[in-house]
């Protein structure tokens, strides 16, 4: 009796949320449609000098949200500690800058692409095997604890992994010398109130997007990948198909921490600092992206990412009515809980074990 | 007279030419008999002691007696006795503090300062307890209910609103300065509703997510909250709410004003006598009759009926909802409860300091409560409370403590050319930095090796052992139909 009377409440209050959920999620979006207009319409030079700002952050945040959805789609497990691997990688790069190469401001073209490509294979190996080393220690013996025991572990693990970036580097921010070239590529308008691309935001690209490219060949078409696909459906099925479980759970920590690697090296050549404290909060960014595009769904953090790196850019660049920068925390953690209110399954739809 | 004692030492002694040591062993009094062990034990003890470092003493003396009396104690008895010794030591701590003796490694025994840390902290762990270890929500935004508590101490017993001026019965506000001035008393009850109320607005919307999601909804307030604390004076919201970085001081102290004051209670904690002298001490007492509250109340919740509920939907929401247990309601409770002891803890928290600063307020300070929870045994509150005074001991004295002896003795430290900044330089280990990390090693180490705490719940030691069945009655694959693309 009394359970039917609540089967009833809950119909009612179901059939509330059907009809409050489009109307103030669409006029929520529909706000920020406008405020952005307005902003393009006074300014729109600024209005696309802060678009290539956002873009660039957001190639970067896919990355380690790309690493997010990768582990919750075969663990459904938030990698917690996935930030702190992500700033380890920008210490791995700092380490390859400052002491094999002693890059200054900039280098020679031959010296910076070879730091580049020595600081990305060290990074993105290093990492990779730091992700698997935690996986193995602190989720591998969690695997059939409650759920919420490896998400704590795995906020552990994140304090332990922020101690070492402690103790190798110190807890004053690593300082490294602007190495990516920033000249312009292409003006439009006459300067000062000009667009310009500069060749910093070129390179994160031309780093960013073939790592994204392989990642989405090695997923889509290789044998690792379709294995990686299978177990993330139903693990026990897949291991009767003859898939090693734990390889590929491995197999996909290692992608995941080599993705992280890759963007802590972006990271450090591009904003020219890194700090033990650096992936608490990028993590927390890139971890919300893979949210709002629908956790579990590579082509969803990718675009959660660009989406979530355009808001940062315009919240702290944009003229008309901008909150500014002493607010960007808020307002990415404000859209990850109205993402969850409102779309808990994200933009492109969510792939969990589950789901798919 | 019986043979079981015909063992290895009387027969040592007769092989040592001490015949007939049984027999006037046997012939000595009952007293001396029973006296002989324990004061051999504590002869023991003392001499292994001044060996570490602690000559012998009255306290030391009184601290064997105690605690050989608690072993020798019927189990029945020590069931009650021992939490009652606990309470009279914890309330006599600052009266016998000064004669206490120095330990090897640990030094001192904690300052007040640190005891009254320490009580605040345990009133949070428990209220945390309640989220966390009774209805098994993961909350990694506690520490945004200790900020609103102690914003809300800070909002109706300072001159920060000093366009109005309102008094009711406040105690040591300066003379002539506007503003709200409650006593602290209720200034307590309001910011634990404050936190309460602000617990269910998270809560109502949120509560219907999975328990991973949940969790990292309540980081976002934990996040946003003391940011909005950070940006919330004239410039940032266009009124002053907050006052921005450097917060709001001076808060009024509490106190019983001059009509109790009169019959010999504490008319004003601050200022007692003219003196700042008893200020901890008061504190200290004050803080311990809110744990004392807090532990009776969360101990009557666990057993009432909404405890029960809380039980049933952390082991099986489905079933439990089947059974006729409201989850939304119940779930909204369980974070009501524990944000109301959260933001009592905040309040006392900011009468102390005498002001609120926002940067004591961040994300770690959550893990850090949260850790006390799981070290303790998440939902025992016995086992919360020493997890909490544990680690804030650690966390106040014991790191640096631990650290310098580690410097004196292991491994030779030369200050001059260590970086203060590098958690290893020079030798010397600098245990501050490293606090999260070690409480991070801590929190893995136990979900390991032990999840259910070290005093762990009966029943949560059995969930943790043969699992239970956390999978979340609504979720999103069964409200809405996917659009998801086939691979």
């Amino acid at each position: 009796m009394v359970s039917e009377t609540y089967a009833h409440v809950l119909t009612a209050r179901r059939r509330i949320s059907e009809l409050f959920t489009p109307v103030v999620g669409l006029s929520l979006v529909g706000l920020v449609l406008v405020w952005l207009a307005v902003n393009l319409v006074q300014d729109p030079d600024g209005f696309f000098r802060v678009m290539s700002i956002g873009i660039t952050n957001g190639a970067l945040y896919a990355l380690v949200a790309l690493g997010y959805t990768l582990v919750y789609g075969i663990l459904e497990l938030i990698n917690f500690a996935h930030g702190d691997v992500f700033m380890l990688g920008g210490m791995f790069a700092a380490t390859v800058i400052l002491d094999m190469f002693a890059l200054s401001e900039d280098p020679s073209t031959g010296s910076l692409i070879a730091a580049i490509l020595v600081a990305l294979a060290v990074a993105m190996l290093a990492c990779g095997l730091i992700n698997v080393t935690v996986e193995a220690i602190a989720y591998r013996p969690l695997r059939r604890a409650p759920r919420l025991a490896a998400l704590i572990t795995a906020i552990g693990m994140s304090f332990i992994l922020q101690d070492v970036g402690l103790i190798w580097k110190g807890s004053e921010t690593v300082a490294l010398p602007k190495a990516f070239p920033d000249g312009k590529i292409f003006t439009i308008g006459t300067c000062p109130d000009c667009v310009t691309y500069t060749w910093d935001r070129l390179f994160v690209l031309v780093i960013t997007v073939p790592v994204l490219l392989a990642l989405v060949w090695l997923v889509r078409y290789t044998r690792q990948g379709k294995a990686m696909r299978a177990t993330a459906q139903d693990r026990e099925a897949a291991a009767m198909m003859g898939i090693n479980v734990n390889r590929t759970i491995s197999f996909t920590f290692l992608i995941a921490g080599g993705l992280a690697g890759a963007a802590g090296v972006v990271f450090a050549f591009y904003f020219t600092t890194v700090r033990f404290d650096t992936g608490f909060t990028l993590g927390l960014i890139a971890f919300t992206a893979a949210v709002l595009g629908g956790i579990g769904n590579l082509p969803g953090a990718v675009l959660g990412a660009v989406i979530i790196g355009l808001i940062q850019a315009f919240n702290e660049g944009l003229s008309w009515m901008a909150p500014g920068p002493s607010w960007t925390q808020s307002i990415v953690f404000g859209i990850l809980i109205l993402i969850l209110v409102f779309r808990p399954q994200g933009i492109l739809g969510e792939q969990t074990p589950e789901g798919a | 007279m019986t043979t079981h004692r015909h063992g290895v030492i009387w027969r040592a002694l007769e092989a040592i030419g001490l015949s007939g040591a049984l027999a006037r062993w046997d012939e000595s009094p009952y007293w001396f008999r029973r006296a002989v062990a324990p004061v051999l034990i504590a002869a023991i003890v003392i001499g292994l002691a001044w060996l570490a470092g602690v000559p012998p003493s009255l306290a030391l003396l009184i601290m064997l007696a105690i605690t050989y009396a608690l072993y020798v104690m019927p189990r029945r008895w020590r069931r009650v006795v021992m939490p009652a010794t606990a309470l009279a030591l914890a309330i006599a701590y600052p009266l016998y503090l000064d004669k206490l003796f120095a330990i090897p490694v640990f030094k001192s025994f904690p300052t007040m300062d640190t005891m009254v840390v320490m009580a605040i902290f345990t009133l949070m762990a428990i209220g945390l307890n309640i989220v966390v270890g009774y209805a098994g929500l993961l909350d990694l935004g506690y520490v945004a209910f200790y900020a609103l508590g102690a914003y809300g101490a800070a909002w109706f017993a300072s001159n920060h609103f000093s366009q109005v001026d309102i008094d009711v019965a406040s105690i040591g506000r300066i003379e002539g300065v506007a503003g709200i001035h409650i006593s602290i008393w209720a200034v307590l009850l309001i910011a634990a509703f404050i936190a309460a109320f602000a617990g269910v607005l998270i809560g109502l919307p949120t509560l219907r997510l999975r328990g991973d999601y949940l969790a990292i909804v309540t980081l976002g307030f934990g996040e946003i909250l003391p940011q909005i604390a950070r940006n919330g004076d004239e410039e940032g919201l266009g009124f002053n709410l907050t006052n921005g970085p450097p917060g709001i001081n001076p808060i009024d102290p509490p106190g019983f004003g001059s009509f109790l004051g009169d019959i010999g209670l504490p008319a004003n904690f601050l200022l007692e006598q003219g003196t700042y002298v008893n200020f901890p001490n008061l504190i200290y007492w004050g803080a311990i009759g809110l744990v004392l509250i807090t532990v009776f109340c969360s101990l009557r919740l666990r057993d009432s009926r909404l405890g029960r509920a809380w039980i049933a939907i952390r082991e099986d929401e489905t079933a439990a909802a089947a059974m006729g247990v409201p989850l939304m309601r119940t779930k909204t409770w369980a974070y009501a409860c524990g944000a109301f002891f959260g933001g009592a803890a905040g309040a006392w928290f900011a009468t102390f300091n005498q002001g609120v600063f926002p940067d004591n307020f961040f994300f770690n300070l959550s893990v850090f409560i949260l850790c006390m929870v799981i070290l303790g045994g998440m939902g025992n509150v016995w086992g919360v409370i020493v997890g909490a005074c544990f680690l804030v001991y650690l966390d106040k004295e014991g790191l640096s403590n631990i650290a310098s002896w580690f410097n004196e003795n292991v491994l030779p430290c030369d200050p001059v050319a260590a970086n203060p900044s590098n958690a290893v330089s020079a030798g010397c280990v600098n245990a501050p930095l490293l606090a999260f990390g070690i409480y991070g090693t801590i929190i893995v180490l136990v979900m390991l090796f032990r999840p259910q705490g070290m005093f762990p719940e009966e029943r949560r030691k059995l969930e943790f052992e043969h699992g239970v069945r956390d999978e979340p009655l609504y979720d999103i694959q069964h409200d809405e139909h996917l659009e998801t693309e086939p691979h």
